[in-house]
């Protein structure tokens, strides 16, 4: 063992060197000496706690998590890079995609961007801002289903998933009647929405708000009180408000640390200031606050759905800018939606100049002036931003997304050290990230 | 940027008003040349020709104005870049050599700081009670390749809740010499952030506690949202049609 490293022994085919050397001897002893129930384990990229493709790399001491960092970069689809490869409009049908549990925030964040650019903001029709909140409010009931659901299933409580998979599939079914898609939907445009409500989209709403009204409580009854589920996460996934701000997470997590800070509020856009709404906060800084927090903003999105509902007024849902207005008129047809056979008739049959103009827009697409914009909602994870930056063509020169998903996860390593294993799993899900827009 | 044969215009632009296309004010980045993107003498439209200048809206002049502004154009950016000055006086340093230019456009204020001060700035933004800005979005890169000497640009947006404001910083370094100070020290929220950013522009951020790749992998070469790395794709066929890739096909510039 004390054999010093490379020294020669002469032997008849010539000198030997051991190189087995005297350091590595004393790594194995020192290893052995040491506690000898630490380790380092990888948990994913492929692991059905970790909400998609997150790879969290642990140190563990037994039951504790000593260190905890993340691997990400799995889920990256260069959306940022194609978006400079498209025209303005076709840009919504790439941002739909990022945060996929959220779509409608994406493209109004995006669409909002491009209308400051273009300095159309306060000519978006009401109708067209009302959908958009209507949707959006929609999409946060979702999204924190979808939360509570994998939430609990993480924890073992599959009835909780099932009932928010329930739900959520209600809501899906909306955007499918509304959009034609359940999910990547590409609906809400620069300038407005591709298309208007579909005949009943307004009583199909109506009846889902009654419905969810009725829904909502069993969850309540399911896991509010419940002592286990409380057991499982109270104190857990700690993040004070100074931890909160450091990090830059929003959300949930900020307004658990007892922030009541929401960009509905404080810097309202698409006319949420004309809503009545509450923001929840609880003062947990934990898990369990977080999952409280999220069961209020969907009553409270309950009812600005319904206030969306009482206020939509017939009218227009797209720009009346003609050169920056989509100039398809789409209707269902028998192959599916496109545009109405009118409308083709009129540019093929009636109005050359019609055609141009509908060749030119959607072929080329409308210019933006030169400059940068940045715009944010607030979305069902936190902060969403946009940094749009326009050389005056018809292409976006640089889109650039602050998910929150992404800053949020920066918390995690705060939220899990010290802690044990198995609430790695309860802190990452009340962070609620979705690597989808963490990795873009 | 301010117009003296046209002082009216003047005046209504650096109040924040969308910038008019056929503008010749503002700063230069670049220029645009044709119209199909078809460069091997494919386009007889005669529109290859075209010349456009990319102008991005340059240095506003006092006042600023803003959100809830007072009288004479006065307004909360006009606050936020007194404060600022102010303080940047009592750290000893001279406001006109930290901030190269003070653009406002479409509502929006951005502070153009040189990038040795950044971290100074960032502080006193954040510890300023008059100016409170506790969180920071991030960092978001451009690259302007045609800017020479600046086409590196990195984008911070500060948000302050106390005041419910925003703010725009806005750095840039050369190609040659792509350094940047971090922010980690004073929003460690930009950990990740300045990571992405290095991964795809290649901004070094000094600093920084482990600058390393966050989404490419590793060992990847290049920096893949630098405008001159291609964005790939294979042709495709289409009912009997090749359709190029999409970096390949006809735009317009």
């Amino acid at each position: 063992m004390t054999t010093p490293p490379l020294t020669p022994r002469d032997t008849t085919e010539g000198a030997v060197y051991t190189v087995t050397g005297g350091d590595w001897d004393e790594v194995a002893a020192r290893a052995m000496k040491s506690d000898d129930e630490r380790i380092i384990v990888n948990m994913g990229p492929q692991h059905p706690s970790t909400h998609g493709v997150l790879r969290l790399i642990l140190e563990i001491d037994g039951e504790t998590v000593t260190e905890a960092r993340c691997g990400i970069g799995y889920l990256h689809t260069g959306i940022e890079k194609n978006l400079e490869y498209r025209t303005w409009t076709q840009g919504t049908t790439f941002v739909t995609r990022m945060d996929y549990l959220t779509p409608f925030f994406n493209e109004t964040a995006y669409c909002l961007a491009v209308e400051k650019l273009l300095g159309i903001t306060d000519r978006i029709p009401d109708r067209a801002s009302v959908i958009r909140v209507m949707l959006m409010e929609l999409n946060r009931l979702s999204s924190h289903l979808v939360a509570i659901a994998t939430g609990g299933m993480e924890l073992g409580a599959t009835t909780i998933m099932i009932y928010g998979f329930r739900d959520r599939e209600l809501i899906l079914d909306l955007y499918e009647l509304i959009t034609g898609l359940r999910m990547n939907h590409a609906y809400i445009r620069p300038g407005g929405l591709a298309q208007d409500l579909p005949p009943g989209a307004v009583d199909q709403v109506r009846a889902f708000v009654k419905k969810m009204r009725k829904n909502l409580p069993e969850y309540d009854k399911l896991a509010t009180g419940n002592p286990v589920f409380k057991g499982r996460m109270e104190g857990i996934g700690y993040l004070d408000l100074a931890g909160a701000l450091a990090t830059g997470a929003t959300g949930p997590i900020v307004r658990s640390a007892g922030l009541p800070h929401d960009l509905r509020t404080s810097q309202p856009y698409c006319g949420y200031e004309t809503y009545e709404f509450e923001v929840p906060t609880a003062d947990t800084c934990d898990a369990y606050g977080r999952f409280l927090i999220r069961l209020e903003e969907m009553r409270q999105s309950l009812r600005i759905v319904e206030q969306c509902l009482d206020r939509l007024a017939p009218g227009p849902v797209m720009v009346e800018d003609k050169k920056i207005a989509w100039p398809a008129q789409l209707a269902l047809g028998p192959d599916g939606l496109g545009n109405s056979l009118d409308h083709i008739k009129k540019i093929m049959g009636t109005s050359m100049e019609a055609l141009i103009h509908h060749f030119k827009l959607v072929t080329e697409g409308f210019r933006v002036p030169p400059g940068q914009a940045y715009c944010a909602v607030e979305s069902p994870k936190g902060e969403l931003g946009v940094h749009v930056v326009s050389d005056g063509g018809t292409r976006p020169y640089r889109v650039h997304f602050r998910d929150p998903s992404f800053t949020n996860l920066q918390a995690m390593a705060a939220m899990c050290e010290g802690g044990q294993v198995a609430d790695v799993i309860v802190a990452v899900a009340s962070i609620d990230p979705v690597m989808g827009g963490v990795d873009r | 940027m301010s117009d003296p044969k046209n002082p009216e215009r003047d005046q209504a632009d650096h109040n924040g008003a969308v910038p008019v296309q056929r503008d010749d004010t503002g700063e230069v980045i670049g220029t645009r040349r044709g119209m199909f993107g078809a460069n091997n003498g494919g386009d007889t439209s005669g529109y290859g020709g075209l010349v456009r200048t990319v102008r991005l809206p340059g240095a506003s002049t006092r006042p600023y104005g803003g959100p809830r502004g007072a009288a004479e154009g006065y307004g909360e950016f006009d606050e936020i870049a007194d404060e600022l000055a102010g303080a940047l006086d009592e750290q000893g340093l001279v406001p006109e050599n930290v901030i190269a230019k003070t653009v406002v456009d479409r509502a929006e204020l951005t502070f153009h700081i040189e990038r040795e001060y950044l971290p100074a700035v960032a502080r006193i933004l954040r510890d300023d009670p008059a100016l409170r800005f506790e969180l920071c979005t991030g960092v978001s890169g451009v690259h302007y390749p045609e800017d020479t000497g600046r086409e590196l640009h990195a984008v911070y947006h500060l948000r302050s809740i106390t005041h419910n404001r925003l703010v725009r910083l806005e750095v840039s370094a050369p190609d040659a010499d792509p350094h940047v100070p971090s922010l980690v020290s004073v929003y460690p929220t930009n950990d990740w952030h300045e990571r992405e950013t290095y991964d795809f522009f290649g901004l070094v951020f000094d600093g920084h506690p482990a600058l390393t790749r966050i989404m490419m992998p590793d060992d990847w070469q290049g920096f893949p949202q630098r405008k001159d790395y291609p964005l790939g794709g294979i042709p495709v066929e289409y009912k009997g049609a090749q359709i190029p890739a999409p970096d390949q096909r006809r735009s317009y510039s």
